[in-house]
């Protein structure tokens, strides 16, 4: 399966990435009209952390065996039959957070406004992830990973 | 004769169906399943009474579940009987159902308290689609409620009512609500949103009796406490907790404790026949020692284990622990494993109150590594300490991280960063 494969060495803290996850996960997929527009912003599903000199991006790792999916009070989280991917339904979320209590990366965004949880999808129907496809320093790449 | 038989239709059943067929995509599989419903989610009970659920969320899975994974149904049915020598299971309609391996995921049932007027209209319990059925019914004229224990059933009773518009007031035998989750701090701060919403809090009091309605002394008018004072009420739930339903398995030879006891493959002490969910004793990872701990997460994954083993995949289980992520009165707060140490000095204490924010985190370690932790207004990186913690991972070099408002993934050391990428993905 192809994941998203983060390389610290390029990356320079510039939250990019972010940024084109709240456009491609917006209504407009305008960058203006999504972040300042939108009544309903979406959130970003990848975080940059920062402890220097380290930076990070964090996003759902795709775990062979999701604690996410096992934990899930609502039936929201699952693994799509076709796909493979872990993915959430949020017309299926409830917003319990019992999902955030047990991701290993942190991974999973909280929208307490709309009280549901939101994480990557690598973009479902994209060749590659905006965050992949806007990174100025390639720190981010879109490849096949595990068996 | 079905291959596997499954006692029960909750999430431990439809876990331990999800993994037989991960491995075993014909076997006959059949189960007995008491509630008349489609397979559906117990804990968002509350959100069904407050509106927040629709009847389309509160399903857990497709309502074709059980065809689609071509299991054999006898919804509405209840298993009275076990025969372990002759392997079948007799359910009250007569049926027998022949096993070669069996799974009981028979749940839990509400402890009742013994008090006086228990039986009249009015009162209810709060674990079932059906109790949710009944008090969403009811609570729509209901003007005043009293809930009895405050504990998680309670508050999630009690914030779904609240959310109806009645006037809630929650009994506590403690000096405090969600005592055995919480301590007192990370109470405090839900106490004081459920106070914020309306809610009345009476602690360290009993309800000594439930009195009729004036003119009509079948239905609920009154709710006198120990100490004598009244609340007058047209609603009582009853949410005194859950013990597991072991009476199907009595005197049958079955081992039992509390719960069903297991072994680590969810094996009992009876040859084929398996136990997991609510009603089966497991291991705690934290205590190293098994109990009781009826939880959804930790019944989908022993129903996985369960599975898995029944299939003939030798799976052993990890472990559960105490472990739950609240959102009631709008507080997002997180409590896992041990948060009131008691023997104090074995164990090293880590607290952090940013009163302003009203963020409260605590951490409980042993030896370096955490054994328990409280989150509460800040909880979006509880999964990170709850993996460390479930990995026996020694944290003491970045202990001082752990409470930081910073604290992430990024916190962990590089090399412990790339060995659990390694062991969660690859």
């Amino acid at each position: 399966m192809k994941k998203i494969v983060f390389r610290e060495e390029a990356c320079m803290g510039c939250r990019l990435c972010e940024v084109y996850c709240i456009v491609q996960h917006s209504m407009s997929k305008d960058i203006i009209k999504s972040h300042r527009r939108e009544a309903t912003k979406p959130l970003s599903r990848v975080t940059v952390e920062v402890k220097k000199p380290h930076v990070m991006t964090v996003r759902c790792q795709q775990c062979k065996t999701p604690l996410c999916i096992a934990s899930c009070l609502s039936g929201a989280m699952y693994r799509d039959a076709g796909s493979g991917l872990v993915t959430h339904d949020a017309d299926k979320c409830i917003g319990c957070w019992t999902c955030t209590m047990v991701c290993p990366f942190g991974a999973i965004v909280m929208d307490k406004k709309r009280k549901v949880v939101a994480k990557c999808d690598l973009c479902q129907g994209m060749q590659v992830p905006a965050c992949v496809a806007n990174c100025p320093n390639e720190a981010l790449v879109y490849q096949e990973v595990g068996p | 004769m079905s291959k596997y038989v499954i006692v029960g239709g909750s999430v431990a059943a439809i876990s331990a169906v999800e993994a037989i067929r991960e491995v075993d995509p014909a076997g006959t599989i059949a189960i007995i399943a008491e509630e008349p419903f489609p397979t559906y989610s117990r804990p968002l009970i509350g959100d069904y009474v407050s509106g927040e659920a629709t009847w389309d969320k509160m399903m857990y899975r497709s309502d074709r579940f059980w065809s689609e994974n071509k299991v054999e149904t006898f919804i509405g049915s209840k298993a009275v009987r076990l025969d372990f020598t002759e392997r079948f299971v007799e359910t009250d309609a007569g049926k027998r159902i022949e096993y070669e391996k069996l799974l009981l995921a028979t749940g839990s049932e509400p402890l009742i308290p013994k008090i006086d007027g228990s039986n009249r209209k009015g009162v209810f319990v709060f674990i079932t689609l059906a109790d949710a059925e009944n008090l969403k019914a009811k609570c729509e004229k209901a003007e005043k409620a009293v809930v009895v224990g405050g504990g998680l059933i309670g508050v999630c009773a009690a914030n779904a009512l609240t959310e109806v518009g009645a006037k809630v007031t929650v009994v506590e035998l403690k000096e405090r609500l969600l005592s055995l989750l919480f301590n007192s701090t990370a109470s405090r701060i839900i106490e004081e949103a459920a106070r914020g919403s309306g809610v009345n809090i009476v602690t360290g009091h009993t309800v000594a009796r439930i009195g009729g309605m004036a003119g009509d002394e079948s239905k609920v008018g009154i709710v006198v406490l120990n100490s004598g004072e009244t609340i007058p009420c047209d609603i009582v739930v009853l949410a005194a907790g859950v013990r597991p339903r072991v009476e199907l398995v009595a005197r049958t030879g079955l081992k039992v404790n509390k719960g069903v006891v297991v072994d680590r493959f969810m094996h009992t002490n009876i040859p084929d026949v398996y136990a997991c969910g609510d009603v089966a004793e497991a291991y705690d990872f934290v205590s190293g020692e098994d109990r009781v701990l009826p939880q959804w997460p930790t019944a989908y994954i022993e129903g996985r284990t369960a599975g898995h083993n029944m299939a003939g995949i030798s799976e052993e289980y990890s472990g559960g622990t105490v472990m739950s992520a609240l959102k009631y009165f709008n507080v997002p707060a997180v409590a896992v494993g041990i948060t009131n140490p008691t023997e104090n000095n074995d164990f090293e204490v880590l607290t952090n109150h940013d009163s302003a924010k009203n963020v409260y985190k605590k951490v409980v370690l042993k030896d370096g590594v955490i054994k328990g932790f409280i989150l509460v207004n800040d909880i979006c990186k509880a999964g990170v300490m709850y993996y460390l913690m479930q990995m026996n991972v020694n944290v003491a070099r970045f202990k001082s991280e752990l409470l930081s408002e910073d604290f992430g993934f990024i916190s962990l050391p590089e090399h412990l960063r790339k060995k659990i990428l390694k062991e969660v993905v690859q």
